[in-house]
């Protein structure tokens, strides 16, 4: 960054070069060696030493683990230690399988996974279906004439940001008895109600603060998908009389299918990964009620006592199935699927 | 010194070969024009001689040396590239100087050559400014003046000039000539536009599907065109083409039939041309004027264009399209038939292949 | 000002048929003022709760404010004595402070004369004399007395750290991806799209397993290193690299510019922007992160704000009062975030879709 007195740097310039300069002195540090570098392997060999940083990260951090989960899922025992594990086949799986009705967790020999599956199964519908048609609904009408729209835009998104303990426990704080929902449904003479510790409302629960927490993120995708659609089309539907209805219908929902099949399969894969937000605020309970699939590898794994991580791998194994499974519908589905990424 | 001679040159993109052997002796401180349609594989043959793409087969040699396997940083060349290339987060000094800071340069020197280009460009005021912050000429001229103070043995300037409006164009292409000129460097300048190789060049390669095509100065290729191609691509509007087979041959001599039945008898030089034989005949439109002369063709006015200092025609000849460029202002109707004289024009012909006959009118 | 308001709820109906309100109008309307509460609402309520006393958090119904029963101290008491406005037995309506409570009755004094004899009253004859006050000590305590401090550095060290990282790593990916040629890219692609499908849920086992072989258990590095190889972000700086010419690269090459210098003083300035974007989305992520450092962070020292206020809110007797005022503390990074960044980051979601 030269700056010769013969013009006076202004002062945002100044700023930035006492922020630049040292980082620009350690990067011209590393340009010798960097240069040797080069000359050694070529443009090419460069390649591959940008790329090398990220993929042994990949390689140890992702890929590594994918191989070591099905190592653990065919061993028993406590042990983490590979060598201290003994192999014991497909039993894992078996015992996961091991059930007298599949419909009845409670017949299984793992009930608690049995729950887990049929929790998870019925959160990611209820869930995944209030949240798409809430979605839908705030995006049409985000995409209206409104005025300040960018302001009302941050009203949904907001929660988006939140982490899931904060979201957790600000639920937590208003489910309780002598918490915020209480207090509002006082008046109309419901006595104080602990919502959390009802099987039925803590699943609810489970839900609608999940909702409330992503809700804002498929509405942004799907207002973008509505504002794509060419103005003139609905102005071409306008000159033909179509009715309201029908230009939905026939215009807006047609078009906006990429953007909704995108955002219907990413809700799937987010909602059967469901965890965070709901331990916060449930801990899984009362009972199992808000147990789900996560939540049941993490206490497989790391909770229980002994630890089963054989066993906990083998239940990730299968949930991994099922993202796989969802994720090439997405690709498959979706033109626009390859950077839609959900893994963070 | 900025010799560079190229011996055989190839280049493929996998399974593509897009430079076919390309010899040629570029001598110091010419400017040749790489001139040619779009995927002629110019601007790859300028890129391979820069060192920005590694060539298949075949040598590059500049002042002497071999420099295949020298990178582009190191071959002593500067390049004008096609969209500028400037760093758009620098400003019009750091981007002249990030060349010179990367060789090690002093600093004070680095400040002279910088002013020295700036003033000799006249960009001295915009130095402190964005590329982003200029105007499409004035870019041009920055792109250039990271050229100059590099001091390269030779400069490669890839269509430098085809990002700007047409007036600019003139005016720079003017400039351009001035500075070579001045600086007295090689220069080698790649374009698809006949217009500014003639202009510029001081020799013109023309190419085609990654072979050369004709070598030569410009009125070398306006005057005596190797073959089809070369004398349709030089020359605006370009030149006219009609069919014709040799009647009757002599030595020296022969008559052709056009395809409006009519006969012309022309000079055959020392060609021998074959009775029978078919050939092209190649007339420039201004080269043909009004009225009846010892040679002449007798065509159908279809359309008529007026630009004032001169008169364009659209005619047709025997199913042929004919163009004739008329100095001054005429007058004409549609479907109306007009006598046109050889007499004064410069006749080329051409073998089935396309290759040039030499004969002499 | 009825021009801005016509402007502010302009309508359907007044387009269509210039007045009157078309049902959509109101269904709008509705849905934006209930969104509105629905998303401000609880955050809102969990501010105004962090600043009550232990006291005022335990009473239904609840106040919406912070408000506190006023104190005062009395010679001859040791404790300072709550302040209520009283009926007296005469009739009057006095202000008296409560020396101890029998039954129904309350025991009170007049706090301007010490001296008289205490009144009797009806405990339903009495209203605590409150005012508005924040009890800051909810925020100020957990940083003195628990770890919260060390929960705060924590998190800040994470979040910092692995968002340089990941900034590093990425564009470095990111680069060789789009500007290369060479042989293995599009199987390097490949493996960065399908990392796409692994979330840390399935393998989370394992991971904790490579993580404890690194001699990285209970170590903030466990929770920052695998987090930082994100597909997506190597994704959107690759297309945004994309955007950026050849050209550019080539004439640094003619400037002698080494490509490691052709990375960082051209390619990585002018993909900024992106930068930003995944910068942004990275604090963010990483500061709520909880899961992961859930897992590798056992020590209680090392625990991030997320995990120390799970672990605080999941004891048997939960102290509402600070973990109260902790979630706000936790949250307000992100709403800073969220209040100038928005329509930076609402954009990048809508251009790539990630979050």
């Amino acid at each position: 960054m030269t700056v010769s007195n013969a013009d006076k740097p202004t002062l945002p310039e100044r700023l930035g070069t006492i922020v630049k300069t040292p980082v620009g002195v350690v990067m011209g540090l590393i340009d010798a060696p960097m240069r040797a570098l080069q000359r050694l392997t070529g443009l090419s060999g460069m390649a591959l030493f940008f790329l090398a940083p990220n993929m042994l990260i990949f390689g140890i951090f992702v890929l590594l683990p994918l191989g070591i989960n099905v190592v653990y899922s065919v061993t028993g025992g406590s042990a983490l230690f590979l060598p201290e594990r003994t192999y014991v086949g497909g039993d894992q799986y078996a015992r996961l399988f091991d059930c007298g009705n599949y419909l009845d967790a409670l017949t299984c020999q793992e009930d608690a996974f049995w729950t887990a599956v049929g929790n998870t199964f019925w959160f990611v519908v209820l869930q995944v279906t209030f949240m798409i048609l809430a979605a839908l609904v705030t995006a049409l009408i985000l995409n209206r004439n409104l005025a300040a729209r960018s302001f009302w835009r941050a009203v949904f998104f907001f929660p988006v940001l939140l982490s899931p303990v904060v979201v957790g426990l600000i639920w937590r704080w208003i489910l309780q008895r002598q918490g915020l929902l209480n207090f509002i449904l006082y008046p109309f003479g419901m006595e104080p109600y602990n919502w959390l510790t009802d099987r039925d409302w803590s699943f609810m629960a489970a839900v609608g603060v999940s909702l409330w927490a992503h809700m804002g993120f498929y509405t942004l995708i799907l207002l973008a998908g509505l504002q794509a659609i060419p103005k003139d089309l609905y102005e071409a539907a306008a000159m033909d009389g179509t009715r309201p209805g029908r230009v939905f219908w026939r215009i807006t929902l047609p078009l906006l299918a990429p953007n909704l099949i995108v955002v219907i399969v990413l809700a799937l894969i987010r909602a059967v990964q469901v965890f965070d937000e709901v331990y916060i605020l449930t801990g899984g309970g009362p009972g199992t009620s808000t147990l789900f699939l996560t939540q049941y590898i993490y206490e497989t794994g790391f909770v229980s006592q002994p630890r089963n991580p054989g066993l906990a791998a083998a239940a990730s194994i299968l949930m991994g199935l099922v993202l796989v499974v969802l994720t090439l519908l997405q690709l498959g589905l979706g033109k626009r699927g390859e950077n839609k990424g959900k893994r963070r | 010194m900025g010799q560079i001679k190229l011996s055989n040159v190839k280049k493929s993109f996998g399974a593509i070969d897009v430079l076919h052997g390309i010899d040629l002796d570029i001598r110091d401180g010419e400017l040749v024009v790489f001139v040619g349609p779009s995927g002629c594989g110019k601007s790859t043959l300028l890129r391979a001689i820069a060192g920005l793409e590694k060539i298949t087969s075949g040598d590059i040699e500049i002042d002497g040396r071999n420099v295949n396997s020298v990178t582009a940083a190191d071959r002593g060349l500067a390049m004008v590239f096609q969209s500028y290339a400037l760093y758009p987060h620098m400003s019009v000094r750091q981007n002249l100087a990030f060349g010179l800071e990367n060789a090690r340069m002093p600093k004070a020197e680095i400040d002279k050559r910088i002013m020295e280009a700036a003033r000799m460009l006249e960009i001295e005021p915009y130095l402190k400014r964005r590329p982003g912050q200029l105007s499409g000429g004035q870019r041009q001229r920055v792109a250039i003046g990271r050229a100059i103070v590099r001091s390269p043995v030779g400069f490669l300037l890839d269509e430098p000039l085809s990002n700007l409006d047409a007036e600019l164009r003139v005016s720079t292409r003017a400039e351009l000539a001035a500075l070579h000129a001045r600086l007295k460097a090689t220069m080698i300048y790649v374009t698809h536009d006949q217009v500014e190789a003639m202009t510029l060049a001081d020799r013109i390669v023309v190419l085609r599907s990654g072979r050369i095509e004709q070598v030569g100065t410009p009125l070398e290729l306006y005057n005596t065109p190797g073959n089809r191609f070369v004398a349709g691509f030089i020359g605006a509007p370009h030149m006219n083409f009609l069919q014709a087979a040799v009647e009757n041959a002599r030595p020296g001599h022969a008559v052709l039939s056009l395809p409006d039945g009519s006969r012309l008898e022309v000079d055959a030089g020392r060609q021998v041309l074959q009775q029978g034989a078919a050939l092209t005949l190649g007339v420039r439109p201004q080269h043909l004027t009004l009225g009846k002369g010892n040679r002449s063709l007798r065509a159908t006015v279809r359309m008529i264009e007026a630009l004032g200092s001169e008169t364009v025609l659209h005619t047709e000849l025997g199913g042929q399209k004919l163009l004739v460029v008329l100095p001054g202002q005429h007058r004409f109707s549609p479907g109306s038939e007009i006598d046109l004289s050889l007499d004064a024009a410069p006749l080329h012909f051409f073998d089935e292949k396309g290759l040039r006959l030499e004969t002499s009118v | 000002m009825s021009r801005a308001a016509s402007f502010i709820f302009r309508r359907r109906g007044s387009q269509k048929h210039g007045r009157g309100w078309h049902w959509t109008d109101i269904v709008t309307w509705l849905w934006l003022i209930g969104g509105l509460i629905v998303m401000f609402g609880p955050a809102l309520w969990l501010i105004f709760s962090s600043f009550k006393t232990p006291a005022a958090l335990a009473e239904f119904p609840p106040s919406i404010l912070p408000y506190a029963s006023q104190q005062v101290t009395v010679a001859g008491h040791e404790q300072p004595l709550t302040l209520y406005d009283a009926k007296m037995p005469d009739g009057t309506t006095k202000r008296m402070a409560e020396i101890r409570r029998i039954g129904l009755f309350s025991q009170m004094i007049d706090p301007a004369d010490p001296g008289a004899p205490p009144v009797r009253i009806n405990i339903d004859d009495r209203q605590p004399v409150r005012k508005l006050s924040f009890a800051t000590e909810n925020y100020t305590e957990p940083f003195v007395h628990f770890d919260f401090f060390r929960y705060l550095w924590n998190s800040v060290f994470v979040t910092v750290m692995a968002t340089v990282i990941t900034l590093v790593v990425n564009s470095m990916a990111a680069f060789a991806l789009s500007k290369y040629e060479f042989r293995g890219r599009s199987f390097a692609m490949l493996i960065i799209l399908a990392t796409l499908m692994v979330p840390l849920s399935v393998i989370m086992v394992p991971l904790y397993s490579i993580i404890s072989s690194l001699g990285l258990f209970n170590n903030l590095w466990g929770v920052i290193l695998p987090t930082v190889a994100t597909p997506t972000g190597v994704f959107i700086l690759r297309q945004y690299m994309l955007t950026i010419p050849d050209e550019l690269l080539d004439a640094a090459r003619m400037d002698k510019a080494s490509e490691w210098q052709i990375y960082w003083r051209i390619v990585l300035p002018l993909t900024a922007p992106a930068l930003a974007v995944l910068a942004i989305f990275s604090v963010v992520w990483r500061w709520n992160d909880f899961l992961w450092p859930l897992i590798v962070l056992s020590r209680k020292e090392l625990y991030t704000l997320q995990v120390g206020l799970s672990i605080y809110s999941g004891e048997l007797n939960v102290q509402w009062h600070f973990i109260l005022a902790m979630t706000v503390v936790t949250m307000i990074p992100v709403v800073l975030v969220f209040i100038f960044l928005q329509r930076f980051i609402t954009t990048g979601i809508a251009g790539t879709g990630l979050k």
